[in-house]
C-alpha cells in the first residue's frame, strides 16, 4: 500500500460512487420534468401524481449526489495538491464557473420545486424542475470542460515555473474532446434516469393491488425517453470513438484488446477474448472486417495496435518523462468495460422497445407476465454498469497521465499525504458509501411499496364507505411527512 | 486598462489579485452568514426542540435553503482553486484530516434532511435527526478550527507543502475558534427560527439567545487575548484588526439588545454579522499572506500564489455576469418562502406545515 495506490483507489471509489448518482439525478430530473409538463399540457391529475412520486426518488438520488460531490471538489486539493498547483490556472476556472452557473441554479430551484406544489400554478411550477435539470446539465458541461483538458490539452502554455497557464479560454471551451464527450454523457444520463423508472415501475406493477394505470403510464413515458436516449447515446458514443481513434490510439486499441496493428485491408473485430497483459496476446472470437466498419464506417482501413501506439508514445515522451517505462493501459479492464457499456446501451434500447410493444393500447399484457416484469426489475441496475464502464474507459485509458502528455498521476499526488491517514479515510469513505447506497436503495424500495399518493377522485368515491377515511388519512400523513 | 491591471498596488499585488482575495473572503463570509443558520438550526433540534415532530419542523424551516447555502462553500473552494491555486493546494492538503472530518459532518447532515423525511418510525427518524445534529456541530467546529489554526502559522517547506502536526491544528486558539463558530452559528440559527416559527415559539427562541448571549462576551475576550499572543494580527495589522474586533463586539451587543427587545429580524442580521466578522478578522489578519509559515520566508503571499492575469480576468468577467443573476434568484427563493411555519405540536398543524 503506497500513498499513490491509496490515493488512486480513493479517487476511483469516490468518483465512481458519485457518478452513480449524477446521471441518475440528471435523468430523473428530466423524466420528472417531462411528466410534470404532461400534467400542465393534458391537465390529467395522474401526471402530477407521477411527477410527485418519481420526484421522491429524484430527491433521494440528488441528496446523495450533492454530498458526495463536495468530496470531489475538495479532494483535488486534499489528495492531489501537486496536480492543483500545476493545473489550477486552467482547472479552477471551469470548476468555479460550474458552481456559479450550475450549482446555484439546481440547488435553489430544487428547494423551490420541492416545497411549492400548492403555491404556484402548474405552468409556473414546472419551470422550477426544468431549471433544476438545466442546472445539472450545465454542470456536466463545465466539469467535462475541465476533464477534457486533462484528456486533450488545448489553449495553454507551460510557464517558466513549470505550471500550466491558460492562454485561450475559448479554446478550452471549444475543445473537440468536450463536444464529443458531453453529448455522450448527457444522453447516458437521460438513459440512466429514465430506465431506472422503467425498472422500478416493473416492480411496482408486480405488487398486489398495484395501481396499474399509474405504473403503466409511468413505464411508457420512461420507456419512450429511454428508447430515444439509448439511440442517441449510441450515436454520440460512436462519434466519440471516431475522435478517440486518432486522439488516443492507445485507449481505443485497449478497448479492442488489439496489440498488433492490423495488417491487410480490413480489420477484424474481436467479440470476446482472453487477454494476457504480460505476454501481450489476445485470443478471441473474431468477425472479419467488423472493426473497420465500427471504427471508420467502411469495410476497409487498418487500426493501430497498442504496441505501435506504445512506440509512438515512447518516442514522443521518453526524453521528457524518463521515469515512464511504457504506456500500456489496463487492457482487460478497458476491453470488458467497453463490451459491458455497449451491451447496456443496446440492452436498454431493446428492453425499452419491448416495454412499449407489450404495453401498447390494443394489447397491454406486460402487467400479467411476471417473468417479463422480473427481467425489467432486475435491469433497473443495468445503466449503472454502463456509466461505470464508460467512466473506467475514459480515465484508465489515459494511464499513466493525469493530464495527457503534461503530468503523470504519480507526480500529481499530495506529497504531504501519509499511508495511515489515507487508509483511514479510505475505510471511512467506503463505509459511508455503503451506508448511503444501502439506505438509498432501502428508501427507494419503501417509496415503491408505499405506492403513489391516492387519486383524489378515487378517494372521494371510496370515502362513502366506513374504512376509507382511515386509509386516506395514513396515506396523507405519509405524503405530508415526505 | 491592461496597464492599470498589471500594476502592483499593495504589497506587490495588482488589482485583480486584490479583488480575488476580497471575493474569496466575501464568499466565505456569505457562506458562514447563510450556512451558520443551517448549522444553528441543526443544533437547536437537540437543544431546544421538545419532540421529534418539532425537530422535523425545525429541519423543515431550512429544508429549502441548506443546499443552496452550502453551494457558497463549494463556490469558495472553486474560486480559491481558480484564483489562488497554490493557496488551495497548500491549505486543502495541509489540513487533510480536519477537512475530512468536516466533509463527513457535511455528508451526514446533508443526507439527513432527505432521509429523515422517509423514516416511518420515530426511532428511525431520530437516527437521522441525530445525524443532522452531529453534522451541524462537527462541520462548523472543524471549519472554525481550521481558520483559527492557519492564522497562527504552520510548518511549510519551500514548495508550499504544509506539514501540520497535531498541536498546530489543535491548540487553545483553534479550540476557542471552533467553539466560537459553533456558538455564534447556534445563536444565528435560533434567531432564524424566531423568524420562521409561530409567535409563541418565536419568543421562546429570543428568550434563549437573550440568555446564552452572556457567554459571548467572556468568549470574545478570551479569543482576543489568545489571538493577541498566538498571532501577529494586533502587532502587524493593528488598526484594521482593532476596528474589526470592535465591529464584532458591536454586532454582538446589537444582537443581544435586539433579542431583549424581541426584534427577531435585527437580532438575526446582527448575529450573522458577528459570524461574517470572524471571517473578516481572519482574512484581514492574513493579508498579504494567504498561508503563514512558521518560517516567514516561506509564507505564501496573495501576490505570488495567484493564477495568471488572464485567468483572473476571465474569472472576473464571469463573476460580474453571473453573480447578480445568482443573487436575484437566491434572494427570491427566500422571499417566496418567507411565511412562518406553525408549531403548536398538534399533529394536524405539523402535518399542514410539513406538507406545504
Amino acid at each position: 500500500m503506497t500513498i499513490l495506490g491509496l490515493s488512486r483507489f480513493q479517487f476511483a471509489m469516490t468518483t465512481v460512487f458519485h457518478f452513480f448518482f449524477v446521471p441518475l439525478s440528471i435523468g430523473l430530473a428530466f423524466t420528472v420534468a417531462v411528466m410534470e409538463t404532461m400534467y400542465v399540457v393534458k391537465r390529467k391529475y395522474v401526471y402530477r401524481r407521477m411527477a410527485q412520486f418519481w420526484g421522491k426518488i429524484f430527491l433521494l438520488s440528488f441528496a446523495v449526489g450533492v454530498v458526495t460531490g463536495i468530496i470531489q471538489e475538495f479532494q483535488f486539493g486534499m489528495n492531489w495538491s501537486n496536480y492543483s498547483r500545476f493545473m489550477g490556472d486552467i482547472f479552477g476556472a471551469p470548476l468555479a464557473i460550474e458552481a456559479l452557473l450550475a450549482f446555484f441554479m439546481e440547488s435553489t430551484f430544487i428547494g423551490v420545486w420541492m416545497f411549492t406544489w400548492n403555491r404556484f400554478k402548474p405552468g409556473v411550477h414546472v419551470i422550477f424542475i426544468w431549471l433544476t435539470w438545466l442546472g445539472s446539465t450545465i454542470s456536466a458541461i463545465w466539469i467535462l470542460a475541465a476533464n477534457s483538458f486533462m484528456q486533450h490539452p488545448v489553449g495553454f502554455e507551460i510557464g517558466r515555473d513549470g505550471r500550466a497557464k491558460m492562454t485561450d479560454f475559448a479554446a478550452i471551451v471549444s475543445n473537440p474532446q468536450l463536444w464529443v464527450s458531453f453529448p455522450h454523457v448527457a444522453t447516458a444520463a437521460l438513459m440512466t434516469g429514465s430506465f431506472v423508472v422503467v425498472g422500478m415501475s416493473a416492480f411496482g406493477l408486480m405488487r398486489k393491488n398495484a395501481d396499474r394505470v399509474f405504473f403503466t403510464r409511468s413505464i411508457r413515458v420512461a420507456a419512450v425517453i429511454a428508447l430515444i436516449s439509448a439511440i442517441l447515446v449510441i450515436i454520440a458514443g460512436d462519434a466519440q470513438t471516431s475522435f478517440i481513434i486518432h486522439d488516443q490510439p492507445m485507449k481505443f486499441a485497449a478497448t479492442e484488446g488489439l496489440y498488433d496493428t492490423t495488417t491487410g485491408k480490413s480489420a477484424p473485430w474481436t467479440v470476446i477474448a482472453l487477454i494476457n497483459e504480460q505476454a501481450k496476446t489476445t485470443k478471441g472470437i473474431e468477425i472479419p472486417a467488423m472493426l473497420s466498419l465500427l471504427a471508420y464506417h467502411k469495410l476497409t482501413g487498418s487500426v493501430m495496435g497498442m504496441n505501435e501506439a506504445n512506440t509512438q508514445l515512447m518516442n514522443a515522451y521518453h526524453d521528457k518523462f524518463p521515469g515512464i517505462a511504457n504506456f500500456y493501459v489496463p487492457t482487460n479492464v478497458l476491453f470488458w468495460s467497453f463490451r459491458f457499456m455497449a451491451a447496456v446501451g443496446f440492452g436498454v434500447l431493446l428492453l425499452s422497445a419491448f416495454v412499449l410493444w407489450f404495453t401498447r393500447k390494443s394489447k397491454n399484457t406486460l402487467a400479467d407476465s411476471r417473468w417479463k416484469l422480473w427481467i425489467l426489475g432486475i435491469c433497473t441496475y443495468l445503466p449503472f454498469i454502463g456509466t461505470t464502464g464508460g467512466w473506467l474507459i475514459t480515465e484508465l485509458g489515459r494511464y499513466p497521465w493525469i493530464v495527457y502528455g503534461l503530468q503523470t498521476i504519480a507526480d500529481a499526488v499530495s506529497p504531504t499525504a501519509t499511508v495511515p491517514s489515507l487508509l483511514f479515510t479510505n475505510i471511512v469513505y467506503f463505509l459511508l458509501f455503503l451506508l448511503m447506497g444501502g439506505v438509498m436503495i432501502f428508501y427507494s424500495r419503501r417509496v415503491l411499496h408505499q405506492g403513489p399518493e391516492p387519486d383524489p377522485d378515487a378517494v372521494a368515491k371510496q370515502s362513502e364507505s366506513q374504512t376509507a377515511p382511515a386509509v386516506a388519512n395514513t396515506a396523507a400523513r405519509k405524503v405530508a411527512l415526505a | 486598462m491592461s496597464e492599470f491591471l498589471a500594476k502592483p498596488l499593495i504589497d506587490g499585488g495588482n488589482f485583480l489579485q486584490l479583488l480575488w482575495f476580497f471575493v474569496i473572503a466575501l464568499v466565505f463570509a456569505i457562506f458562514l452568514f447563510l450556512e451558520g443558520v443551517d448549522f444553528g438550526v441543526g443544533m437547536a433540534t437537540r437543544v431546544l426542540a421538545h419532540n421529534g415532530d418539532e425537530r422535523a419542523l425545525y429541519m423543515r424551516a431550512v429544508g429549502p435553503h441548506w443546499d443552496g447555502n452550502e453551494v457558497w462553500l463549494i463556490t469558495g473552494g472553486g474560486a480559491m482553486f481558480a484564483s489562488f491555486p497554490l493557496w488551495y493546494a497548500s491549505l486543502f492538503s495541509g489540513y487533510y484530516l480536519l477537512l475530512f472530518i468536516v466533509l463527513v459532518g457535511l455528508i451526514l447532515r446533508g443526507v439527513s434532511f432527505e432521509f429523515a423525511s422517509h423514516a416511518v418510525t420515530d426511532r428511525e427518524r431520530s437516527v437521522w435527526q441525530w445525524a443532522n445534529f452531529a453534522g451541524s456541530v462537527i462541520a462548523p467546529f472543524g471549519l472554525g478550527m481550521m481558520l483559527t489554526s492557519l492564522i497562527q502559522g504552520v510548518p511549510m517547506d519551500e514548495k508550499g507543502n504544509v506539514y501540520a502536526g497535531f498541536f498546530d491544528v489543535v491548540n487553545w486558539l483553534s479550540i476557542v475558534g471552533g467553539v466560537a463558530v459553533v456558538f455564534f452559528s447556534f445563536v444565528h440559527g435560533v434567531h432564524f427560527l424566531s423568524l420562521k416559527l409561530d409567535k409563541e415559539s418565536s419568543l421562546r427562541m429570543l428568550d434563549t439567545t437573550k440568555k446564552v448571549y452572556w457567554f459571548a462576551y467572556p468568549a470574545l475576550v478570551v479569543f482576543v487575548i489568545l489571538a493577541f499572543f498566538f498571532t501577529d494580527f494586533y502587532q502587524r495589522r493593528t488598526w484594521s484588526t482593532l476596528l474589526i474586533t470592535v465591529v464584532i463586539l458591536a454586532a454582538t451587543i446589537c444582537g443581544h439588545v435586539s433579542a431583549y427587545k424581541k426584534r427577531g429580524g435585527f437580532a438575526f442580521v446582527a448575529s450573522g454579522l458577528t459570524l461574517a466578522g470572524i471571517i473578516a478578522f481572519i482574512f484581514n489578519g492574513l493579508f498579504p499572506n494567504v498561508m503563514i509559515a512558521t518560517d516567514p520566508a516561506r509564507s505564501l503571499k496573495f501576490a505570488t500564489a495567484s493564477s495568471t492575469q488572464y485567468t483572473l480576468g476571465i474569472m472576473t468577467i464571469v463573476l460580474c455576469c453571473l453573480l447578480p443573476i445568482v443573487l436575484i434568484y437566491f434572494v427570491w427563493s427566500y422571499y417566496i418562502q418567507r411565511k412562518r411555519l406553525i408549531s403548536d405540536s398538534s399533529p394536524a398543524s405539523i402535518k399542514a406545515a410539513l406538507s406545504e
